[in-house]
């Protein structure tokens, strides 16, 4: 049997989706599949666009690639329009002048800007935001602007708002209606958001009506409103709405919707049966819709039917979940409350910013949309109860009004979501499936992800995942229990974002608050180290003390016998010889066993509570400072000699590595962290196994994150390359304080890669492209940790009363007897049982 | 035997002992971590029998499973501050000595 040949004229997103599904089909074989492009690249992710702006390339966004067509047998032709269909002769005509026959044709051409007719919007800085090519018209556009204004104030308006801003500009908005966002959301939430923004610096300027745009008397252009008021700015982005791009199925007459829009039935046919039509060009039941996740399901129900299956299309959910401009908004069903007889309630917070809203049925038994500002954690809940006809409780206000002090959410649990409940729905995946991949062994989200590909577009419901995964392990008995210990039923990253987000000062304000018990050497620790990440106080603190395992409490590490260890500080390595014979000079005054450290410092052994004071005093004076061996903190920064005498350097390795312990020494995270700087790629600091690790090259700097040598050994990953010294550190500050913020209780940065969802792709997009629009924060927060350092140590020997902490008993001056040493290779070490040799008295001084 | 019939010795001047830091005192030739947790005080001899080194003063108190514990601060065995026992293996415990506030000190019973 000769193979069906399926045309798919556009490769966008849906485009795409149709050809990965066909080719993923049991009958996959009987295909024969050919795609036109009118841009120049494949389908990439158009929903990820304004990433490009921060940093992402027209790679990283590529949803597919020529490689991967070509495994599959799918040919394709770029930069080549479709301009004619031949009905009778079942063929393409191409603006080059190809023909291509098909038995099934599949128009997904997509849609286009609108721009409104206004006179002098032809004009060279005025731009629409749709194609990479777009973006790259704005950029520079953008690079001879001071002033930007974006027409149109509805989700992708903002968008392009929120890239104007990360380029750098003034930023206007400008709507007709008479708030933002106005299809998504009531007026109560428009103007809470427009508040929100206009906080961020963005100007806002509703119920305005373009006249014209005309040459401007101190910008580039002046745009005058109906209303007499005028607007002068440098480019102007428009962003309107979207028009499906139905052309070509107009002139070659299938029906066209009123307003535009190929008609298609429920199988997503046109109103000739073999060509069909998807995505946002379609018009199903007088509607057209721009979002992605529509255009996949009918990519989906096309690939069934053309294959002989018997899915259809039956309307789709318009909920949205974004963030915009760094602000959270979500938008559930009838999100406006146009149903007849609804009832509404409404939660706001002008305090914290938030704004929530459901609206439920005239017999209050089912939620018929909800709109929510500010705190959209309630998204998931309410979308699945919307979208699955579910019970409302009987008190339906609970749904969004804020949980106090630990009381369970009243939100529905995820048993009481129906199995078909779709969970993701960019991927189509339902309650059910993710119920069936637990079952087969997928125990993890990531696992989850690869089985059933819920979560791996836009991740908006990877929470909800999460939910009806750990849900479905209890019930398969495996104990999901993810609280830090028994006072605490909360993980660390939870209560790192209570204190943050209460301002929480102390342990006992957080037990008081959110635990229960006194708390144990697991949670005090803890809650001391993510006390010091945000408020970074003096962590001998009366209130802070008795948090402190006994390394952070004497800062030093406790050795087999109850002695400690001094790590003095000698930033990447470098130290003077002045500096070198104080540290010997105060080893061999208190006997110490002194040895060079794995990270190029000098290690003092042998030390008693009493003595660690006397010792620091002698070290402060001759120049040094806490070196944090002791602490959950940066460690070292091991680097190699560099440019400076090295004749391979590339850079000055020792100067970066003196730049980076200084800035981040004193930082407390989940567990420790390791440095180094390279040089050049002969790589003698062994930077691919730190936490960070830096390798000079010709062209700057490139960074690795996560390495571990020790236990369990991991190579770092490459995670960007060429950066000037401002941009290393501008990352370094956000990848540690994302570490600092989300890390599990003493897990390395190795560890906590392994396990991050979308792992270094997602850190990547969240520390280079600000995904998450919390970088600037990020790095505040490290700024503030650099800007609050204190030696430690000379805070203490400063402190009277704090010394007495040091004595080794509160009523004698005896020493301790337990501590014995014996001599080998010329120093000290402690005595074993063994040990019948003459003991050393350690606190006699070695010169006496 | 009642408090009036033990041999109290001062060690410290109560406002030395803060709550949830323990210190280390001699007693005859005995080290002792004594501990102030909820107003109640506790004694037991410093040396862990984990390491044989004289860390217990130094480790953090807390609670599990209702019982006021320190934690070695070497190995992290935990032991029960009023009767010396070690949570994870009941046949090892530390002993454990009578202590008192009076008159502003912290007093020890030297039998």
């Amino acid at each position: 049997m000769s193979k069906q040949k399926v045309v798919v004229v556009g490769n966008g997103m849906v485009g795409h989706k149709f050809i990965d599904n066909l080719i993923n089909h049991d009958q996959a074989d009987q295909y024969e599949v050919i795609t036109f492009s009118e841009e120049p690249r494949l389908a990439y992710d158009r929903v990820q666009l304004s990433a490009y702006f921060s940093g992402s390339t027209a790679d990283d966004l590529m949803l597919t690639s020529g490689q991967y067509y070509e495994e599959n047998g799918v040919k394709y032709v770029l930069n080549e329009k479709v301009v004619g269909i031949d009905k009778a002769e079942n063929k393409v005509i191409t603006a080059s002048g190809r023909e291509e026959a098909y038995d099934k044709l599949v128009l997904a051409t997509g849609s286009f800007p609108f721009v409104p007719p206004i006179p002098g919007k032809d004009q060279p800085h005025c731009l629409v935001y749709r194609t990479i090519e777009d973006l790259e018209a704005i950029t520079a556009s953008a690079s001879e602007s001071k002033v930007g204004v974006v027409v149109g104030g509805g989700l992708l308006g903002l968008e392009a708002a929120n890239a104007l801003k990360n380029l750098g500009l003034e930023v206007h908005v400008v709507e007709f209606a008479p708030r933002l966002m106005a299809v998504q959301l009531d007026e109560g939430g428009g103007q809470l958001l427009r508040q929100k923004i206009e906080s961020l610096g963005v100007h806002v300027h509703t119920e305005k009506n373009t006249k014209e745009i005309v040459a401007g008397e101190a910008l580039r252009y002046s745009m005058n409103f109906a209303d007499g008021t005028h607007l002068e700015t440098d480019m102007i982005l428009f962003s309107a709405g979207i028009r499906p791009q139905d052309e070509l199925a107009r002139q070659f007459d299938l029906d066209i919707g009123e307003r535009g829009g190929i008609t298609i039935n429920n199988f997503c046919q046109t109103s000739t049966n073999n060509i069909y039509a998807i995505g946002e060009c379609a018009l199903w039941n007088n509607r057209i819709y721009g979002l992605v996740a529509p255009g996949y399901t009918m990519a989906k129900v096309a690939v069934s039917h053309i294959t002989g299956g018997d899915e259809s299309f039956t309307g789709a959910d318009m909920s949205t979940k974004l963030k915009l401009l760094g602000v959270d908004v979500a938008s559930v069903g009838d999100a406006q409350g146009r149903t007849p007889g609804c009832l509404s309630y409404v939660y706001q917070d002008g305090v914290a910013q938030v704004y929530k809203r459901i609206v439920v049925s005239e017999d209050k038994t089912r939620l018929l949309g909800a709109v929510l500002v500010g705190d959209v954690d309630a998204y998931g809940t309410l979308q699945q109860m919307c979208v699955n006809g579910m019970d409302l409780p009987e008190n339906p206000e609970a749904l969004i009004l804020p949980a106090f002090d630990g009381a369970a959410s009243a939100g529905m649990g995820v048993d009481a979501l129906p199995e078909a409940a779709v969970i993701c729905s960019c991927n189509d995946v339902s309650k059910g499936q993710i119920c069936c991949a637990v079952q087969e062994g997928a125990t993890t989200i990531g696992a989850i992800k690869s089985a059933t590909k819920a979560g791996t577009s836009c991740g908006g419901c990877v929470a909800l995942a999460t939910q009806v995964m750990n849900s479905e392990l209890e019930k398969l008995g495996v104990e999901v229990n993810t609280d830090l210990c028994e006072h605490f039923a909360y993980t660390r990253q939870e209560l790192y974002h209570l204190v943050r987000v209460e301002r929480i000062q102390s342990f006992d304000e957080l037990l008081a608050k959110h635990g229960k018990g006194l708390g144990c050497d697991i949670c005090k620790p803890t809650a001391a180290s993510i006390l010091a990440s945000c408020w970074n106080d003096y962590v001998l603190k009366d209130e802070h003390a008795p948090l402190q395992d006994t390394n952070d409490y004497f800062m030093a590490n406790m050795q087999k016998n109850g002695t400690y260890s001094i790590v003095p500080r000698v930033a990447g390595g470098e130290i003077t010889p002045d500096k070198l014979i104080a540290i010997g000079q105060v080893a061999k005054t208190y006997n110490l066993y002194t040895k060079i450290t794995g990270g190029q410092r000098i290690d003092l052994f042998g030390a008693q509570q009493h003595e660690l004071p006397l010792i620091w005093k002698e070290l402060i004076d001759a120049g040094f400072e806490t070196g944090h061996a002791y602490g959950k903190s940066v460690r070292t920064v091991k680097s190699c000699v560099g440019s400076t005498w090295c004749r391979y350097g590339m850079l000055d390795s020792v100067g970066m590595a003196i730049r980076i312990e200084d800035r981040y020494k004193g930082l407390r995270s989940p567990h420790k962290l390791k440095f180094a700087v390279s040089g050049c790629t002969r790589e003698c600091a062994e930077a691919q196994s730190k936490d960070i690790g830096v390798i000079a090259t010709e062209n700057g700097w490139s960074l690795y994150v996560c390495g571990n040598g020790g236990m369990k050994p991991r190579h770092a990953d490459l995670f960007a390359t060429g950066l000037n010294d401002e941009m290393l550190i501008k990352y370094i500050d956000r990848l540690l304080m994302f570490y600092v913020r989300t890390a599990d209780r003493l897990q390395r940065t190795s560890v906590w890669m392994d396990n991050l969802e979308g792992g270094l792709d997602y850190l990547k997009s969240v520390v280079i492209d600000d995904k998450l629009q919390i970088a600037g924060e990020l790095e505040q927060e490290m700024q503030h940790v650099v800007g609050t350092y204190q030696c430690e140590w000379k805070t203490t020997i400063e402190d009277p009363e704090k010394l007495k902490r040091f004595r080794t008993f509160v009523n004698s001056d005896e020493k301790d007897t337990t501590i014995k040493f014996v001599e080998e290779r010329a120093q000290i070490r402690p005595a074993t049982d063994e040990d019948m040799v003459k003991f050393v008295d350690a606190t006699e001084p070695a010169m006496a | 035997m009642s408090d009036s019939n033990k041999n109290w010795v001062p060690v410290c001047d109560a406002v030395e002992l803060q709550p949830m830091l323990g210190v280390r005192a001699l007693l005859e030739n005995e080290q002792v971590a004594i501990f102030r947790v909820q107003d109640q005080l506790y004694a037991l001899n410093a040396i862990d029998p984990f390491s044989n080194a004289a860390v217990l003063s130094r480790g953090i108190v807390g609670s599990l499973k209702d019982q006021i514990v320190v934690a070695s601060p070497l190995y992290k065995q935990h032991f029960n501050l009023a009767t010396g026992v070690c949570l994870e293996d009941d046949t090892v415990s530390v002993k454990t000595y009578a202590v008192r506030e009076e008159g502003g000190k912290i007093q020890l019973a030297t039998n």
